[in-house]
C-alpha cells in the first residue's frame, strides 16, 4: 500500500487563495500546541508573538526594517526559481555586495566627498552582487556545473574574503585590532525617514523591488519568458527562447538585488564593515521567496511574516521566556503548512493498494 | 493613647502604600546572549550571573535575556529591552559594541554593561575577565602531561583577546617545557559545536596530545575524550562531558561582578566604569585538576596563588614576537593592560602565523 499524489484536473481559484491562509492557521494552531505542551497559555503567546508587534508603532518599524533585506533578496531569488534555477548562494551575493559598496565609504572616508557617494555605493553594491552571480550561471551554461553547488560554495568564499577584508586592509586603525572598519561617515550612510528611528530608505527600494518584478513578471515578454522556461522548458525550447540567456539573466538579477540589500544593510543599519553583517538573510530569504509562492507581492507578505517570527520571537523570549528555537521551530512549520497546503491544491492524495502484495514491502 | 492609635494608622496606611510601590519598583535587569543559554560555555556561564542576581536579590529584581541574537541584528533586541522597563542591560558579547552605544545614546537613563568592549559612556559600563592568566596555568600543566610535546588550540576568530589567551598559554607551556610545540586552529564561528569538532579533530591527527579551546561548546574536549588525550574545558566546568580528558576549566565567573552592579544601580552609586577582574578578583576560577599527576597539580595550584597574590604575570618582560623582536615594556615588569587587549602578535616559539 502507498500513496500517490495525482494531479488535479481543476483548481478552483478560490482554492488557491484560500490554501496559504488555510496553513497560516494551522501553523499557529501547532505553535500553539507546543507553546501550550511548555506550560504557557497559547493565548498569552499569540498576544505577545503576534498581537502586541503589530500593534505597536515602534515594533511595526522595526518589522519593516528586518523584512527589507529578505524581501529584496527574496524578490530576485524568485526570478531564479521561477525559473526552476536555484540560486542558493544570495548570502554571498549579498556580503560582496556590501564589499563593493563599502570600499567606496571606506575610500572616501574622512574627505569632503559629497551626495555622489551613496548613489555610487548602491550602484556598486548591485554591481559586485550581480557579477558574483553571475559566476555559477557562467559555470553552469558553459561547463554545465550544477548552478545549486557552486552558488553555495562561493558563500562561503565571499564571507572570507569580507573576514580577510575587515582584519587587514580595513581594519580600523584604532580599534584595537579588533577585526572592523571604521564607522561610516554620514555621506555614505543611508537616509532615515522620519526622526529618531531606524527606518531607512532601504525600505523603499524594497517596495519598488517588488513593484517592478511584478509589472516584469506579469507584463512583458521576458517574465514570460521565464514562466515557460521554468515551467515547460522543452516548450520553451521549441519557441526559441534562450535558456542561457535566461540562466544569465536571472542570476544577474537575483545576485544584484541581493547585493543591493548588502550595502543598503551595511549602510543603513550597521554602519560599518564586520566579519559578520548577515544573520543569514541570503538562507532566510530563500524560506521567504516560497513561502511568498515566487509571488512579488506575495514575497512582500511573507517578508513582513517572517520579520513578525523574529520581532514576536524576540519579546516572547523576554516575557514568557520561551527559547529562540521555538522561533526556529515556527519558520520551519510555516514553510512546511504552506508547501503541504500548496501541494494539495494541485494535487489529491491517492491511496494504492497492491492487490495479493498488500502489507507487504514492495521488492 | 489617641495619638498612639493615629500613630499606628499611619504606619499601617504607610505600609499598604508601601507595599505595591516597592514592587512596582522592581529593578527590571535584561540579558543579551550571543548564544543558546545551553551551550554550557559563554553565554550558559552569563545566565548562571543573572540567576545569581535573582537568588541573591530575590524580589527586588526581575531579569530577562534574549539569546542567540545575532550580532549583525542586535540593536533592536537591545532596545526592545530598553524600551520594555528594563533600567540595566547586559549585552555580553564584543559585536555588541556599536549596537549598545546607538541603544544607550537613546536611553539616557537606562544602564548598559557591555562585556570585553573598549568603548564606554556615561551610561555604558565595560568589564571583561583576564582568562589569559588562567591560560598560563593551563599551558604549563599541558606542556608537562604532554607525551608527544605537541599541543593544540582550537581558537574562534584570531581578535586580540584570543590572540593573547593563545601567547599565554603557549608562554606557560614554555615555562616547563622549552621544546613545546602549539598547533593553532580557527574555526571563525564561537558556538558551533560541528566546526569546533572537526577542528579538535584536525589537530588531534596531527600529533596533538593535548587539547585547548576558546570556542564555546564542549565539542573540542569530548573530541579529545573520544579518541583518549586530554583537554581543558572553556568558560565552565564540563567535567561532565569529559570525565577522563579534562584535566581543568577555565570558569568565567560572572556572578559576584553581576550581583555587585546590580545593587549599585539599586542603591543608586552605579558609575560607569571599566572593569578587567582575574583570579585574585574571582571572575576567572579553576575548576578541580583532575586526571593528571600529584607534582602537576601541585605546580598549576603554586602557579595559580603566584598569579593570583601578583608575585608572577603570565606577560612579565621581556616578550619576544615570533620574529625575535623585543615587545616595548610599556606596564613595569610587564606588558601593560592597553598591549594585552590589543595583542595581534603571536610570541616566539609559536610555529604558526596569525592569520592577518
Amino acid at each position: 500500500m502507498r500513496l500517490e499524489l495525482v494531479p488535479r484536473a481543476t483548481v478552483s481559484p478560490a482554492a488557491r487563495l484560500l490554501a496559504p491562509i488555510g496553513a497560516l492557521i494551522l501553523s499557529f494552531a501547532l505553535g500553539g500546541i507546543i507553546v501550550a505542551l511548555m506550560g504557557r497559555s497559547p493565548l498569552t503567546a499569540l498576544d505577545i508573538y503576534v498581537l502586541q508587534p503589530l500593534s505597536d508603532p515602534w515594533a511595526l518599524q522595526e518589522l519593516v526594517v528586518k523584512a527589507t533585506p529578505l524581501v529584496l533578496i527574496a524578490v530576485g531569488l524568485s526570478f531564479c526559481f521561477r525559473a526552476s534555477l536555484w540560486n542558493i548562494g544570495a548570502e554571498g551575493q549579498y556580503v560582496v555586495g556590501a564589499i563593493c559598496g563599502s570600499a567606496l565609504a571606506l575610500a572616501t572616508h574622512g574627505t569632503e566627498a559629497g551626495a555622489w557617494v551613496l548613489p555610487a555605493m548602491l550602484g556598486l553594491g548591485i554591481l559586485g552582487g550581480a557579477l558574483w552571480g553571475l559566476v555559477p550561471a557562467f559555470l553552469r551554461v558553459r561547463f554545465g556545473v550544477s548552478e545549486i553547488l557552486t552558488s553555495l560554495m562561493l558563500v562561503y568564499v565571499a564571507e572570507l574574503m569580507l573576514d580577510y577584508l575587515v582584519r587587514g586592509p580595513w581594519r580600523d586603525p584604532k580599534g584595537f585590532n579588533f577585526p572592523q572598519s571604521v564607522g561610516f561617515d554620514t555621506a555614505a550612510t543611508l537616509p532615515i525617514l522620519g526622526d529618531g528611528g531606524r527606518l531607512h530608505v532601504g525600505v523603499l527600494f524594497a517596495l519598488a523591488a517588488a513593484a517592478v518584478a511584478w509589472v516584469v513578471m506579469t507584463r512583458t515578454l521576458f517574465g514570460y519568458r521565464l514562466r515557460v522556461t521554468g515551467d515547460a522548458p522543452r516548450a520553451a525550447r521549441f519557441a526559441g527562447f534562450d535558456e542561457r540567456r535566461t540562466a544569465l539573466a536571472v542570476f544577474a538579477i537575483s545576485g544584484g538585488l541581493a547585493g543591493l540589500a548588502g550595502i543598503v544593510e551595511v549602510s543603513g543599519q550597521i554602519g560599518q564593515l564586520k566579519p559578520s553583517i548577515s544573520p543569514g538573510y541570503g538562507f532566510t530569504a530563500i524560506t521567504v521567496a516560497f513561502l511568498g509562492r515566487l509571488h512579488p507581492l506575495g514575497i512582500l507578505f511573507a517578508g513582513l511574516v517572517m520579520a513578525l517570527t523574529f520581532i514576536g520571537g524576540e519579546a516572547a523570549q523576554i516575557s514568557l521566556r520561551l527559547p529562540f528555537d521555538l522561533t526556529k521551530a515556527f519558520q520551519g512549520i510555516l514553510l512546511f503548512c504552506v508547501l503541504a497546503a500548496d501541494a494539495l491544491v494541485s494535487y489529491r492524495i491517492r491511496l494504492v493498494r497492491r492487490g495479493v502484495l498488500a502489507g507487504r514491502a514492495p521488492a | 493613647m489617641k495619638r498612639a492609635v493615629l500613630g499606628a494608622v499611619a504606619v499601617a496606611a504607610l505600609a499598604i502604600m508601601a507595599g505595591p510601590a516597592s514592587a512596582q519598583q522592581k529593578l527590571k535587569v535584561g540579558f543579551i546572549y550571543v548564544g543558546p543559554v545551553g551551550d554550557h560555555g559563554w553565554s550558559y556561564q552569563h545566565d548562571q550571573g543573572r540567576k545569581a542576581i535573582e537568588k541573591e536579590l530575590g524580589d527586588r529584581v526581575e531579569t530577562s535575556y534574549v539569546e542567540s541574537v545575532p550580532e549583525a541584528d542586535s540593536e533592536r533586541a537591545i532596545e526592545q529591552l530598553a524600551r520594555t522597563g528594563h533600567k540595566l542591560i547586559f549585552t555580553t558579547s564584543f559585536g555588541y559594541m556599536e549596537p549598545t552605544l546607538k541603544v544607550a545614546k537613546k536611553y539616557p537613563n537606562v544602564m548598559f554593561e557591555h562585556a570585553t568592549g573598549f568603548k564606554r559612556e556615561k551610561n555604558v559600563s565595560t568589564y571583561a575577565a583576564r582568562f589569559y592568566e588562567g591560560r598560563y596555568i593551563s599551558g604549563q600543566i599541558a606542556a608537562k602531561m604532554s607525551k608527544t610535546g605537541v599541543i593544540g588550540y582550537v581558537g574562534a576568530y584570531p581578535i586580540p583577546e584570543v590572540v593573547a589567551g593563545i601567547n599565554a598559554y603557549f608562554l606557560g607551556a614554555q615555562s616547563v617545557n622549552p621544546a613545546v610545540k602549539l598547533k593553532v586552529v580557527y574555526v571563525n564561528s564561537w558556538y558551533d559545536p560541528g566546526k569546533e569538532a572537526d577542528g579538535a579533530k584536525a589537530l588531534l591527527d596531527q600529533g596533538v596530545d593535548v587539547l585547548t579551546q576558546h570556542t564555546d561548546s564542549p565539542a573540542p574536549l569530548q573530541a579529545a575524550e573520544a579518541r583518549g588525550k586530554l583537554a581543558f574545558g572553556q568558560a565552565s566546568d564540563m567535567i561532565k562531558f569529559a570525565p577522563k580528558a579534562q584535566l581543568t576549566a577555565i570558569i568565567d565567573n560572572w556572578n559576584d561582578y553581576y550581583v555587585a552592579r546590580t545593587k549599585a544601580v539599586l542603591d543608586g552609586s552605579w558609575k560607569a566604569q571599566d572593569t578587567w577582574g582575574g583570579l585574585a578578583q574571582h571572575m576567572v576560577v579553576m575548576a578541580p585538576y583532575t586526571n593528571m599527576p600529584e607534582d602537576v597539580a601541585k605546580l598549576a595550584k603554586e602557579t595559580e596563588e603566584a598569579i593570583r597574590s601578583g608575585k608572577l604575570k603570565p606577560f612579565k618582560c621581556p616578550v619576544f614576537k615570533q620574529d625575535g623582536s623585543q615587545v616595548e615594556c610599556k606596564g613595569g615588569d610587564g606588558l601593560s593592560d592597553e598591549q594585552i587587549l590589543g595583542m595581534n602578535f603571536y610570541v616566539k616559539g609559536i610555529d604558526d602565523k596569525l592569520p592577518q
